[in-house]
C-alpha cells in the first residue's frame, strides 16, 4: 500500500471514536503492539530527547525501501509513532520524502496532544524525512 | 468541602470552568495558581482606565497607575515584613536570582568563592549560579537532601565550613514540597560568614514569611504563584547590600543624573528597575497579597486545605507500585510528586486531562533532583486553599483509571 493508502486507513479508524479516551485507549493498544526495537539500536544517534519521554528511532535499508523500529518509555508516545512507522516502514525514501501528512491533522492527533508530546511528534517526522533524505543523498552520491 | 470553601472557590472564576465537558480539577497550582475576582477586577481597570506609564508624566492617568503600582509594592513589602524601599519588582523569581547571582556575585565574590545550593533546588536557583561561576571564577558546591527530601543539616554544616560565601536555598522545594528550616540554616550561613538568598518561589504561598525576624538576605518570590497574574515578581534585599550592589540593567527609572562622561544611579529600589515595569500585575500584588494574608489567617479555610491534602495523602498511599519520597514527611506542605511503577508519568497525565484533572509531570525544573530517584519524570498534584476533598476524589478515580489502562 502507498502512505497516502495507509494514512486514509488511519483516518478511517480514527473516525469511529467519539471520545478522547477511546483514541488513547487504541494508541496504548497499538503502542503495546509494536515490534520491539533491536537493543543495539537503542543508541544516542538513534534517541530523540524530549522533556517528557524519550524515542529511539532505528531505520535501515532493504532493496531500495526504508524499514523502521522504534521504542519509548511512554506507551501513548509508542503508539503514536507505530502510526508512523505504520505508514513509512516499507517505503521508498523518495516517498518519504515527498509524503503529504495531512492525516495526523485530520484524526485530531496534533490539536488534543500536549504542546510537548506535539513537538516530539514533530520531532519524530523530521527524524524519519532526514534519514530518507539522507538515503537520497548517499544514492546519488553513489551514482555519481 | 466546608461553606467558606465554597464561597472562598466561587471567587475564581476559572474554576467552575469545564474542560472536554468535564469538571475542572486545577491540581497545578505550584506551577501557577488561579487568579480571584479582586485581581480580574484590578487588572481590568489597569488596563482601560489606569493605563499609563509610571513615576514619569503629571497627567491623572500616570498619576492613578503611579499610585496602584506603589499600592502593589506597599502590599508586598508589608506581606513579607520588609521595608518598602527594600522591595525591588522584577519578572519573577527567576529574574530575582538571577539580579543576585549577577550583581552581587561581581561586587562581592572572589574566584574561588564557593556559592552552596541544596539538590533539591529548580534550575532557577542552579543555572544562574552556573552562569555566575564562570563569569566570577566561584565555585559552586551542592548539599544533598535525604530520601524523603528533607535537607541533610549535618552534611550542609559540614559544606558550610568550606569558604562558602553564600548559600542559596529554597524556602519550600518544588517537587517534593518541603520546607527547609530557613531559621537554622539562615543561623549557621551567618556565623559562617555567608549570606543568605531564598528562593521563596514555592514557600510564600504555604508559609507566613517575614523577611526581618528570618534575618536572611535575599529573598525572591513571583505573583503568580499567590493568585497574582504573572511577570511580577519580587526581590527582597537587605539595604545595605543592595545599595553596594551595581545596577542589573542601565535604562530609564533607574538614574538619578545621566552624562556622555557619566551616569549617577537612583535610589533604592529603582537602582534595580530599569525600564517599563509590568504595571499592572505589579499593581495586582495589592488585592493578591491582601487575599492570601486573610487566607492564612482564615481557620476554616485552613482547616480545609488540611483536610484535602490529608485526604491526598492518604488515597496515594493505597495505589499500588506509588512512590511519593515526601509523602509522611511532616515538613511536607501541600505539593506531592510521586512515580508509579510501569507507567509513564505523562501518559498518565495526559489521560486524566481528558478526564478534566490539571497535573504536571516531567522533570519539573529539578532535573538533578529527580534523576536521585533514578526516574526521567514524575507526576506532580498541588494544592490551594480553593482546592477541595471532593477534587481529590475526582483525582484519584482519574488517576486509577489511567493506571487501569496504561497496565
Amino acid at each position: 500500500m502507498t502512505i497516502q493508502e495507509i494514512s486514509e486507513q488511519i483516518v478511517e479508524e480514527f473516525s469511529v471514536f467519539d471520545e478522547w479516551l477511546d483514541k488513547y485507549e487504541y494508541l496504548i493498544e497499538t503502542g503495546k503492539q509494536m515490534p520491539a526495537i533491536a537493543p543495539e539500536a537503542k543508541t544516542s544517534e538513534n534517541l530523540i530527547e524530549g522533556c517528557q519521554s524519550r524515542v529511539w528511532l532505528d531505520c535501515r535499508e532493504e532493496d531500495g525501501v526504508l524499514r523502521f523500529t522504534a521504542d519509548s518509555d511512554a506507551v501513548i508516545t509508542k503508539g503514536i509513532i507505530s502510526l508512523l512507522i505504520r505508514v513509512f516502514d516499507g517505503q521508498k525514501p523518495e516517498d518519504i520524502v515527498a509524503a503529504d501528512l495531512s492525516f495526523i491533522d485530520r484524526i485530531g492527533l496534533k490539536d488534543n496532544l500536549s504542546p510537548t508530546r506535539a513537538n516530539g511528534l514533530v520531532a519524530m517526522i523530521t527524524k524519519i524525512k532526514a534519514y530518507a533524505l539522507a538515503f537520497l543523498q548517499k544514492e546519488e552520491n553513489g551514482q555519481e | 468541602m466546608n461553606k467558606a470553601t465554597a464561597d472562598f472557590r466561587n471567587r475564581f472564576p476559572a474554576l467552575s470552568q469545564q474542560v472536554y465537558g468535564k469538571p475542572l480539577v486545577y491540581f497545578d497550582n505550584a506551577a501557577t495558581s488561579q487568579r480571584p475576582d479582586c485581581v480580574l477586577e484590578l487588572q481590568k481597570t489597569m488596563t482601560e482606565e489606569a493605563c499609563a506609564n509610571v513615576h514619569r508624566a503629571v497627567h491623572r492617568l500616570a498619576m492613578d497607575a503611579t499610585e496602584l503600582y506603589q499600592q502593589g509594592r506597599q502590599a508586598a513589602a508589608v506581606f513579607i515584613g520588609a521595608p518598602v524601599d527594600e522591595v525591588v519588582f522584577t519578572s519573577g523569581t527567576t529574574a530575582a536570582i538571577n539580579l543576585v547571582a549577577s550583581c552581587y556575585t561581581r561586587r562581592f565574590l572572589h574566584k574561588g568563592d564557593r556559592i552552596l545550593i541544596t539538590e533539591a533546588e529548580h534550575h532557577s536557583n542552579l543555572v544562574p549560579w552556573q552562569l555566575a561561576c564562570e563569569i566570577y571564577g566561584t565555585e559552586l558546591i551542592v548539599a544533598p537532601v535525604e530520601q524523603d527530601g528533607s535537607l541533610d543539616m549535618a552534611a550542609f554544616r559540614k559544606l558550610l565550613e568550606k569558604d562558602v560565601k553564600l548559600v542559596a536555598v529554597a524556602h519550600m522545594t518544588n517537587v517534593l514540597g518541603v520546607e527547609n528550616p530557613l531559621a537554622e540554616i539562615i543561623a549557621a550561613a551567618h556565623s559562617a560568614g555567608a549570606v543568605v538568598l531564598v528562593d521563596g518561589a514555592q514557600g510564600i504561598v504555604h508559609s507566613h514569611v517575614d523577611v526581618r525576624s528570618l534575618d536572611c538576605d535575599f529573598y525572591a518570590f513571583s505573583g503568580h504563584k499567590i493568585y497574582a497574574p504573572t511577570g511580577i515578581g519580587i526581590l527582597y534585599g537587605k539595604r545595605h547590600l543592595l545599595e553596594e550592589m551595581p545596577p542589573y540593567m542601565g535604562g530609564g527609572d533607574m538614574v538619578d543624573r545621566v552624562s556622555f562622561e557619566k551616569t549617577t544611579y537612583g535610589p533604592l529600589p529603582l537602582k534595580f528597575e530599569a525600564g517599563t515595569q509590568n504595571i499592572a500585575a505589579a499593581a495586582c500584588l495589592a488585592p493578591a497579597l491582601k487575599l492570601a494574608a486573610e487566607v492564612q489567617n482564615d481557620a476554616a479555610l485552613q482547616a480545609n486545605l488540611e483536610a484535602t491534602d490529608r485526604l491526598l495523602a492518604e488515597q496515594l498511599a493505597t495505589i499500588e507500585g506509588l512512590h511519593c519520597p515526601s509523602l509522611a514527611n511532616p515538613l511536607r506542605k501541600g505539593i506531592f510528586s510521586f512515580w508509579i511503577d510501569g507507567i509513564h508519568p505523562t501518559d498518565a497525565a495526559e489521560i486524566m486531562d481528558k478526564l478534566g484533572v490539571a497535573v504536571r509531570t516531567g522533570f519539573m525544573c529539578a532535573e538533578p533532583l529527580i534523576r536521585k530517584y533514578t526516574q526521567h519524570g514524575m507526576m506532580r498534584a498541588s494544592l490551594m486553599p480553593y482546592n477541595t476533598p471532593e477534587e481529590v476524589g475526582i483525582f484519584m478515580d482519574a488517576l486509577r483509571r489511567a493506571i487501569k489502562m496504561l497496565r
